[in-house]
């Protein structure tokens, strides 16, 4: 890799140097914007013991569902675990610890993280369990609880587009978690669908400034539908 | 009789207003989007990172990229934004949507709400709704008033693991409207052919009902 060109050509080079046990920050809400192939990649790897945070686990035998099947996930940070029958069941035999985490609390841990600041203060879950042994404050009147932000040691991206600079563009509603977490790795991977020529991206439509990426790859995606619902008439 | 789920809905949207930014949870919440008054612009907020959802796609214009936060496929309106969830989350809890509706298990004459995890039994997660109740001011709240077995939902004070403490000011079940003030229900409205002796029957919490509880009423 030379100066600032961030390309990789093997998924295996895409996510060399991760090791069992690390933390891993996945963007994608629902299956919407998964870093499929790097999930994929991760899985043949056979690492374990690994810390996730994304907000959901995949479908069974999809997405982040796959790293389920090895038992490869030792704690979970998630909002909603609602639509994975094995996630499900092994968080209730104990076999992978689930820190349910507000949505929105989930994403600004990653932003927070990203840019530097190591917590936050928020109102979302004072007086729920979620807000139980955690610092509260009071601001004008108002309590709020401490939560910390997040650096993962990978976080694995799915973009659009992406130069070889690293600046990368998502698609619709794929974007998602995807910028946050791309700012919250110590090594931040994307895949995109395209990798285009320098100059090609406006710079004032960059979604993810290239100084956050580490390594990009160009891949090809499923993009499974999780609910397909359609207009009639 | 009770009401149906498309009344329920049909009731709800009776409180949006013009130029209304308005989250949607999933179930009943979601159907409100059908009853949008004519001559009323409201703009959908869909916590995954879209404001201005649209409605479903056609086949033709089905796009794995573009879902909303129940995960169904769905479309942009002309207007749209689109953004990410740090974005989403920003607006939620900086308190500028303007209506928020979801649903609940329970809820409580004092504004808790649970709506997230029975213990033992079922646990999906609070997705976005501890921050949605947690940003909004403006929050109905769309349920059962009894359970099945009619067990009161609306209760002295929630059983269940909370979502939100004091957040929820109004609610709407299949029997009645209610406001949630000075520690508890104000029976505002009933479902057609519903008695209060009914909704007092099923209303585990502090009632305070007034000399005239008027009758909700349904074109159709």
């Amino acid at each position: 890799m030379a100066g600032f060109d961030k390309r990789v050509y093997s998924y295996e080079e895409a996510m060399d140097g991760i090791e069992s046990g690390m933390t891993v920050i996945a963007g994608g809400f629902g299956l919407c914007g998964i870093p499929e192939n790097l999930i994929a990649e991760v899985k043949r790897r056979g690492v374990k013991d690994l810390t996730v945070y994304s907000n959901n686990c995949g479908v069974d035998g999809f997405g982040l569902g796959l790293l389920l099947e090895d038992k490869q996930i030792r704690r979970f940070y998630a909002s909603y675990v609602g639509e994975n029958a094995l996630f499900e069941r092994q968080m209730l035999d104990e076999e992978i610890e689930v820190i349910l985490t507000p949505q929105g609390t989930l994403a600004e841990k990653m932003r927070a993280g990203g840019a530097g600041i190591p917590a936050f203060y928020t109102a979302t879950g004072y007086g729920t369990p979620i807000g139980e042994g955690k610092e509260v404050r009071e601001f004008n009147g108002r309590h709020y609880i401490l939560e910390e932000s997040v650096v993962g040691d990978f976080a694995i991206i799915k973009g659009w587009k992406a130069d070889r600079y690293g600046n990368v563009v998502y698609r619709d509603t794929a974007q998602n978690f995807n910028p946050m977490a791309a700012t919250a790795g110590r090594i931040t991977v994307v895949e995109v669908e395209e990798i285009v020529e320098p100059g090609e991206l406006k710079p004032d439509q960059i979604h993810t400034p290239g100084i956050y990426v580490d390594r990009i790859i160009q891949g090809t995606f499923e993009k499974r539908i999780e609910k397909r619902t359609v207009h009639q008439g | 009789m009770a009401l149906t789920r498309e009344q329920m809905a049909m009731r709800v949207a009776r409180e949006l207003e013009d130029g209304f930014y308005v989250n949607l949870g999933i179930g009943i919440p979601t159907l409100v989007a059908n009853y949008i008054p004519d001559g009323i612009d409201v703009m959908l907020q869909s916590e995954n990172g879209l404001l201005g959802m649209g409605r479903f796609p056609t086949e033709e214009e089905l796009d794995p990229d573009m879902i909303n936060a129940g995960k169904q496929t769905v479309t942009a309106r002309p207007g749209a934004a689109i953004f990410s969830s740090a974005e989403s989350f920003a607006m939620i809890r900086g308190g500028h949507v303007d209506l928020t509706v979801l649903g609940a298990f329970e809820v409580d004459q004092n504004g808790n709400i649970a709506s997230w995890m029975v213990p033992g039994k079922l646990i999906k997660g609070m997705g976005g709704a501890m921050d949605l109740v947690a940003g909004a001011e403006n929050i109905i709240c769309t349920m059962t008033h009894a359970s099945k077995h009619g067990e009161s939902k609306l209760l002295e004070s929630c059983n269940l693991p909370l979502t939100g403490a004091g957040c929820i000011n109004r609610v709407l079940t299949d029997l009645a409207y209610l406001e949630i003030k000075d520690g508890a229900f104000h029976l505002k409205e009933r479902a057609p052919g519903v008695s209060v002796e009914e909704i007092k029957s099923l209303t585990a919490g502090k009632l305070v009902v007034p000399d005239h509880v008027p009758e909700m009423t349904f074109e159709n």
